[in-house]
């Protein structure tokens, strides 16, 4: 899916996706764009379709609430594969850090009997700590990162059968279980919102005032004012419909932060920028400068202190941790990112795009799972889903 | 037609979304005759030759092509190469891990159910080099040799084929001094054994050495044609830029001052040879003066530059000294933090980042420069990006344009507009800034050097064209086989001297 013209846009406004912006784009720029168009209308086709065919039982907010919840976990591996897939590199440990930190943070709080938070902090240090190992091993060993975390697979799922003795570990208490299964409050919800929509219309309006400021073309100011109304009706509805169940979900609430916040830091700091340059052509970026270990490393480091965040959303949901936990995770992980447009050559790729390729996953999962169908057919639909919409990124890239 | 004309192009009109890229062009190449096509970057020549050769369909293009009086409609390319035509990029379409003789009979071996004859392709690839007169192993690895020798084998390949058209796009760009040496008596023997050759090229040296008509495009449009004998070399480069070039080597004077940047006995070892490709290298550069290193290719002067960078990928021995301090080199970074810049020799793979935008790249040597805590101000790298844009006129719809948009002058601004967006560094590596640039902008880069020079930072140049070197540069050191073996100034030197250090040594 390598593309040389990106939907660079997407890059350095998150939601960029939503804008329409006429201006400097080449013919395969304006393909790209069409194509995270193509696929939230795809998504919002799927919505309707399985809508459509459970009588009104999958927009309810009950099972949104599910699909929101559903999601949140792979979400959060997702922010990291697409990290490190734009950096070049790729982690199939995901799966495995997830289960041991997990696992690790039910040791501490079910057989040690720590409280929560200590429990969570320690598993996320170990999370971190094994991101750090594993950076190392690529960044200045130069061993294969699909090596390190093959090897990383097996051992982490090693240690954690070693403390576990295979056995399953529970029951969680409240206080931990809240992080899987508790709901923010509707008053703490709204507030949340009110603060998105302010800076959605902020960054809106800012970013356009900049680009004109140098001469950049700038959509007209309608279409400007109807995206950002677009996208702050969709955050009102998104808030509106978690509310009307029994508030936002815990785990969509930090998966937001984390996008928000990652999707922030891929666009607008000197590590993202140095990401993007290391996965879009790594001698140019370490001649012009950059520190190429240094930040291949931080990423590795957050790509598994995510999973271990995971790992432990994954313990509370379940109230247990299971020595099987997150097996096979890190392919989701991939997949999403992949089918949210980020290229497996690197230097392309955003996570906004990566949440919605989750997003359209785990619907077809959930929509899957209402009509009884079985899930041995549900991984032959994803697999074919995921070839079909490479496959078409590519056939329109050489359009 | 008359009867000698083997092919012929008859008002071409070749559209893209947005741009004409041939306008009404046409052109005639007779039997035996080396037909040159010369104009600036975009000036079409290259497309007009992919219509000849089939890379695009009969139907995206208006006109006609007619090979010996027959009009084709070619629906690809291995309908032209039925026809005779074939042509030879510059980026060879070679597989390096197969031998000379595999590359030769790709796709059509001698096989008899399925089952190739080895030893037939042997025999036949060694008569089809010897045919042209080539003493290349046939058993050799291609990934082994040397371009020069890589391109002998590609256009072997093309007359094994019975091409009786060969088209050749910018042969000489990637070639040392021997290899075009080599490849000009190669198409010599084309010639006498009645090959039609179209030659593209920006090398008027070469082009007025072994064309027998020169055509000039411009702009997709044919502005002259005309023989040899008739042209002049500034005739045709009136043509190519529409204006006349009254000095391609603008000659600036500037002051010389004391010495800035020292290197003393540096010693490169290749990492998988253990050989030394760099031998007990020493010298030094003043400021504002602007020194050239010239040598063939494999003299080892782009791993100079790596090495004195920190990027060379084997062991470096060497002591470098800046403002006549020495300092510790591990890595780019270092390099960079004590004034020494470098613009490597390929720009798609070491230079720019094909994935970014023009801003990207031009502050991409100054992330923290344009940022606060970690985060980029995006209204620092705006004024960055416009200032650099700016000041070297590079020419881009957009600073968001995607770089690969850009012609190939324009994004070797780019790169030197990296560096140029930071602080002035003491000395400015250029390791062939001006490779696969036309005329017009070639003349820009020329003048962004000297201004480097005169606002009194030593710039140190690479070339392998040596009216380049003789032209803009003040002192020039000879490299052959890892070592400096001549040293010239610019009053005493000429290109012969150059080449004779080069190949003999002092």
């Amino acid at each position: 899916m390598s593309d040389a013209h990106p939907s660079l846009n997407a890059r350095k406004d998150p939601l960029g996706f939503l804008r329409t912006q006429v201006g400097a784009g080449s013919l395969r720029t304006l393909a790209r764009r069409y194509r995270k168009y193509a696929m939230f209308l795809a998504l919002i086709v799927l919505w309707i379709g399985f809508q459509l065919l459970s009588h009104g039982v999958f927009l309810s907010t009950r099972n949104l609430a599910l699909l929101a919840r559903q999601t949140s976990i792979t979400g959060i591996l997702t922010i990291g594969a697409v990290i490190l897939i734009v950096s070049g590199n790729f982690d199939i440990s995901t799966g495995s850090v997830l289960g041991l930190t997990g696992g690790i943070a039910a040791i501490l709080h079910v057989w040690m009997g720590w409280s929560a938070l200590p429990a969570i902090l320690a598993a996320i240090g170990v999370g971190l700590a094994i991101g750090a190992w594993q950076g190392y091993w690529v960044a200045y060993k130069r061993v294969p990162s699909f090596i390190v975390t093959l090897a990383g697979l097996m051992i982490w799922r090693g240690v954690l059968l070693v403390l576990t003795q295979g056995k399953t570990i529970a029951p969680v208490r409240e206080s931990f279980a809240f992080l899987g299964s508790g709901f923010l409050s509707r008053p703490l919800g709204i507030l949340l919102l009110i603060g998105a929509i302010t800076l959605v219309a902020v960054s809106a309006f800012a970013t356009r005032r900049n680009k004109q400021k140098y001469g950049l073309p700038v959509p007209p100011l309608a279409t400007t004012v109807a995206s950002t109304a677009l996208t702050v009706l969709l955050m009102i509805a998104f808030v509106s419909i978690l509310n009307g169940y029994h508030g936002i979900p815990v785990p969509v609430a930090f998966l937001i932060l984390l996008v928000a916040a990652f999707s922030w830091v891929m666009s607008r700091t000197t590590f993202g920028r140095a990401i993007y340059a290391i996965g879009g052509n790594t001698e140019a970026a370490s001649l012009s400068g950059v520190r190429v270990k240094r930040n291949l490393l931080l990423g590795f480091v957050i790509m598994s202190g995510l999973c271990a965040l995971a790992g432990v959303l994954m313990t509370a949901r379940m109230n247990a941790a299971a020595p099987t936990a997150g097996t096979g995770m890190e392919l989701d992980a991939i997949a999403a990112a992949v089918l949210g447009g980020t290229s497996l050559s690197g230097g392309i790729g955003t996570i906004t795009g990566g949440i919605l390729g989750a997003v359209i996953m785990a619907t077809l999962d959930n929509g899957m799972s209402l009509f009884n169908i079985s899930s041995y057919y549900q991984i032959i639909v994803k697999g074919l889903i995921l070839l079909l919409a490479v496959w078409f990124d590519i056939s329109a890239k050489n359009k | 037609m008359p009867a000698d004309v083997v092919v012929e192009m008859r008002n071409i009109t070749k559209e893209f979304p947005g741009v004409v890229a041939l306008a009404d062009v046409s052109i005639a190449v007779r039997k035996g005759e080396i037909h040159a096509v010369v104009g600036e970057n975009g000036a079409g020549k290259s497309t007009l030759m992919k219509v000849l050769c089939g890379f695009y369909p009969a139907s995206t293009f208006r006109g006609e092509v007619l090979v010996k009086s027959k009009s084709c409609r070619f629906q690809s390319v291995k309908d032209a190469e039925q026809e005779g035509i074939a042509i030879i990029f510059q980026e060879l379409n070679l597989a390096p891990n197969l031998s000379v003789a595999e590359n030769i009979y790709l796709g059509r071996q001698p096989c008899r159910l399925g089952i190739i004859d080895p030893y037939k392709v042997q025999v036949d690839a060694q008569r089809c080099l010897h045919d042209i007169g080539l003493t290349i192993d046939p058993q050799a690895q291609v990934g082994d040799l040397p371009i020069g020798k890589r391109q002998s084998v590609e256009i072997a390949k093309a007359i094994s084929k019975d091409a009786g058209i060969l088209i050749l796009d910018e042969p000489t760009s990637s070639l040392s001094e021997n290899e075009i040496e080599m490849l000009m008596g190669l198409l010599a023997k084309l010639k006498a054994k009645g090959v039609a050759c179209i030659y593209i090229s920006h090398k008027l040296n070469e082009v007025f050495r072994i064309a027998d008509t020169i055509t000039v495009l411009r702009d997709g449009k044919l502005v002259g044609t005309g023989s040899k004998t008739d042209l002049t070399k500034s005739m045709v480069i009136s043509l190519m830029v529409g204006r006349s070039i009254q000095d391609i080597f603008p000659k600036a004077e500037h002051d010389i001052g004391g010495s800035v940047f020292e290197l003393r006995n540096m010693n490169l070892t290749a990492a998988s040879t253990g050989l030394k490709v760099v031998r007990n290298v020493s010298f030094e550069v003043r400021k504002g003066e602007i020194l050239g290193i010239s040598g063939l290719m494999g003299s080892g002067r782009t791993e100079l530059l790596l090495g004195i960078f920190g990027a060379y990928r084997g062991k470096i021995e060497g002591e470098v000294s800046v403002q006549g301090k020495r300092v510790q080199i591990r890595g780019p970074a270092d390099a960079i933090r004590h004034g020494i810049y470098l613009v490597p020799e390929d720009r798609r793979l070491s230079g720019l980042v094909m994935t970014f935008t023009v801003s990207e790249n031009i502050t991409l040597a100054s992330l923290d420069g344009i940022a606060r805590f970690g985060t980029i101000d995006l209204a620092r790298e705006y004024r960055l990006g416009e200032r650099i844009r700016r000041d070297l006129a590079i020419k881009t719809p957009s600073l968001e344009t995607p770089v690969p948009n850009l012609s190939g002058g324009n994004q070797q601004k780019i790169v030197i507009g990296k560096w140029l967006a930071r602080k002035a560094p003491e000395v400015m590596f250029l390791d062939e800034p001006t490779r696969g640039i036309d005329v017009g902008a070639k003349h820009e880069i020329y003048n962004i050097i000297n201004s480097l020079s005169r606002s009194g930072i030593a710039v140190v140049i690479v070339s392998s064209e040596l009216p380049e070197v003789v032209g803009l540069c003040d002192r020039i050191l000879v490299m052959n086989e890892g070592q400096i073996r001549g040293e010239f100034l610019r009053e005493e030197v000429d290109e012969e001297k150059i080449m004779y250090a080069a190949t003999v040594g002092a």
